[in-house]
């Protein structure tokens, strides 16, 4: 084993590669925003009781659900032009995570909607509030705070999922780290460094997720 | 290069890619559900070190991408002197990945056995292995199914990946198709639906089962 | 015209008939007990004056609005309608304050303030001023109860139905909740309580209905109802009970 590591490399991009990582952030940021209005969407389809919506939604999910994130982008990116749909590879990489974590989402909040007590729907329904004023009121609160453990664990999930964008060339970190490679050939060490890149940025975003949580479903007493 | 149509023979050339996707998935699930399992043995033995151990490895695998994960491996092993293909840097970290998502779901179902079970067994002075095989993994291996078969999509999905670093699977023959036909909206809405048509049935034998354990634990 | 009025209303769940020519009509400020077996239908009627349920015939009209109707606002009816479940069903991420406020500021749109010189009014009926910033958890069965009655009173509906709401406590808490509808019987409140207290529904209901496999099987004032049962079945259900 003759190899020599050059970290030394990889630090004298460190400015790149955090600029990648900030890219990185503010992607997963945007998509789950984004994301997350089209699951409540979703799961409002899936629990109205309208078949029509139901079965659109349905078939959202399983789709996204059932293919590989890889050939989405690709299919959106490289496909869709055909249909005069085209994207910057950000925009095709935003739309591809949102439609991504939408339909996760929809499937966590659906389960979370249909965990909340039938009683719970009837007192609000009795008290005269509307269907779309007891899913605001009694419905939603209660749901997202069962649900969200399992939103957040998605939320890294999709975090660690931008790296896949970097074959569209969208600018995050790790088409930085191709970038890098294709330039200095520190291949193992560039990789590597990243790679605890992202360990860091989800060891944080679990953290920050877990505090989050604390604060806004914590009790105060 | 010459641009040709894309055609039957394209769907078959796609079709018979499928059997490497197929291949991988296989190994991956193999070699990851013997290790996986190894890790949660190593997570619930009273040993402290080999649970942190053990913990922190799938720390590490979870919380890094899996496209990471093989060019690290794919160069890594390079490193180390053994000139591999990009098959079995695919297999390698696939398995990586495979043991640790796997290791945390089994875990998660042998503590989802309620505290009396090993209680009471302890209390008839079972050996720890003696408890975990003859009591808690019976019921424990019971509630695991639909969960890792829900897994082995996600294993399947992960392959698309390898094309990355060159393992010329599903993905990587469609985007080398897709070079010669230029026909992108075809050739990737071809590999959507294989992609689709192996996963969905997992997708809903998974779904399938969970419900019906659902039923005999509500009975 | 009565304030409430049950007329020929049949209901059926798939093939099993639960409701079976049921009329009744509830004057303002009177008092009814429906008692029966489980089973018998009672809290399936009563579900179905707020419209929870929807019937197959006949009429319900509660102050003159037809509840069965095609174009039956149930929003404006049920703010007529107060209904307390056995189940207490307040909203758990909610403090008792705004349990009470959010119907009154959402549906009827009262400005915070009011709503709030309401939530502290209501609860004062119930005894319960001091919980005023609890959230529900923190309380006992009887409390939260008594808090969901407070806070269907504070919609100041014309009837209140009551299903079963000591079903669900513990016996030493089944006083304080009793008392509290006594204390709106003799305010005059219109109720229909489905209840299986029946030293309770002797002293408080103007009138009693006994429930059998759908029908009302017997009815009449308590004290003859009680004390000299017609058919066999009230006979039965009386000396199980009692």
């Amino acid at each position: 084993m003759e190899y020599e590591f050059h970290f030394e490399v990889v630090f004298r991009n460190s400015g790149m590669l955090l600029e990648g990582a900030w890219l990185t952030i503010q992607l997963s940021f945007a998509a789950t925003v984004l994301g997350l209005l089209v699951g409540i969407l979703g799961a409002l389809c899936k629990t109205s009781g309208i078949k029509p919506l139901d079965w659109i939604a349905s078939a959202y999910v399983e789709i996204i659900r059932n293919t590989p994130f890889l050939v989405q982008i690709f299919f959106i990116f490289f496909g869709l032009p055909s249909l005069g749909i085209r994207m910057s590879p950000l925009q095709a990489a935003l739309v591809a995570l949102t439609a991504n974590l939408g339909a996760y989402a929809t499937e966590i909040i659906r389960a979370g909607i249909e965990a909340i007590h039938r009683g719970q729907i009837e007192a609000g329904l009795s008290l005269g509030l509307s269907r779309l004023q007891v899913f605001r009121y009694v419905v939603l609160f209660p749901a997202l705070k069962t649900v969200y453990p399992a939103l957040s664990s998605q939320f890294i999930l999709l975090m660690l999922g931008t790296s896949v964008v970097s074959q569209i060339s969208a600018e995050e970190l790790t088409h930085i780290a191709n970038f890098l490679h294709s330039r200095t050939f520190r291949n193992f060490e560039i990789y590597f460094v990243v790679l605890l890149m992202y360990l860091a940025m989800s060891t944080m975003f679990r953290a920050l997720f877990h505090v989050t949580y604390l604060y806004a479903f914590g009790r105060k007493r | 290069m010459l641009l040709r149509d894309f055609g039957h023979g394209d769907i078959l050339l796609l079709i018979y890619a499928t059997r490497w996707t197929i291949a991988l998935s296989l190994i991956a699930f193999a070699g990851g559900g013997l290790f996986g399992f190894a890790f949660t043995i190593l997570r619930i033995l009273p040993i402290r070190l080999l649970n942190y151990l053990s913990s922190a490895y799938i720390q590490i695998i979870q919380g890094t991408p899996l496209l990471l994960q093989l060019f690290v491996v794919f160069f890594g092993l390079a490193i180390l002197g053994w000139d591999v293909s990009a098959w079995t840097a695919a297999a390698v970290a696939l398995i990586a990945y495979t043991s640790a998502f796997l290791a945390e779901i089994w875990r998660g179902c042998i503590q989802a056995i309620p505290k009396p079970q090993w209680e009471a067994s302890s209390s008839l002075g079972l050996g720890i292995f003696q408890l975990l095989w003859y009591v808690i993994m019976p019921q424990a291996i019971k509630i695991s199914i639909p969960p890792t078969v829900g897994f082995l999509v996600q294993v399947i999905k992960g392959t698309a990946l390898t094309s990355v670093i060159g393992f010329v699977e599903l993905t990587r023959t469609a985007q080398l198709i897709n070079n010669v036909t230029l026909e992108p909206f075809a050739v990737y809405s071809v590999i959507a639906v294989i992609y689709f048509s192996l996963c969905f049935p997992l997708t809903s034998l998974s779904r399938r089962l969970e419900r019906r354990l659902n039923v005999s634990s509500a009975n | 015209m009565s304030l409430v009025q049950i007329e020929k209303v049949y209901k059926k769940f798939g093939d099993l008939q639960v409701l079976e020519d049921i009329s009744l009509n509830v004057e303002e400020g009177q008092q009814i007990a429906i008692i029966g077996r489980s089973g018998s239908g009672k809290s399936t009627l009563l579900r179905c004056i707020n419209g929870l349920e929807p019937i197959n015939q006949g009429n319900i009209h509660v102050d003159g609005d037809l509840v069965n109707g095609q174009k039956t606002n149930l929003k404006l009816l049920r703010q007529k309608v107060g209904i307390v479940f056995q189940s207490y069903n307040l909203f758990p991420h909610l403090t008792v304050e705004r349990n009470i406020t959010l119907a009154p500021t959402v549906v009827k749109k009262f400005a915070l303030a009011d709503a709030r010189a309401l939530a502290h009014e209501v609860l004062r009926q119930v005894g319960l001023e001091d919980k005023i910033d609890s959230y529900p958890d923190q309380l006992s069965g009887g409390q939260q109860q008594r808090v969901a009655i407070a806070r269907s009173l504070a919609m100041q509906p014309k009837v209140m139905l009551f299903d079963e709401i000591t079903s669900a406590l513990d016996p030493e808490l089944i006083g304080e909740v009793l008392k509290v509808l006594e204390y709106l019987a003799q305010q005059g409140m219109t109720m229909i309580l489905v209840t299986h207290e029946m030293g309770f529904a002797q002293r408080v209901a103007d009138r009693v209905v006994f429930m059998h496999e759908g029908r009302i099987w017997e009815s009449g004032p308590p004290e003859q109802l009680f004390a000299s049962p017609e058919t066999p079945e009230l006979d039965s259900f009386i000396r199980a009970i009692l």
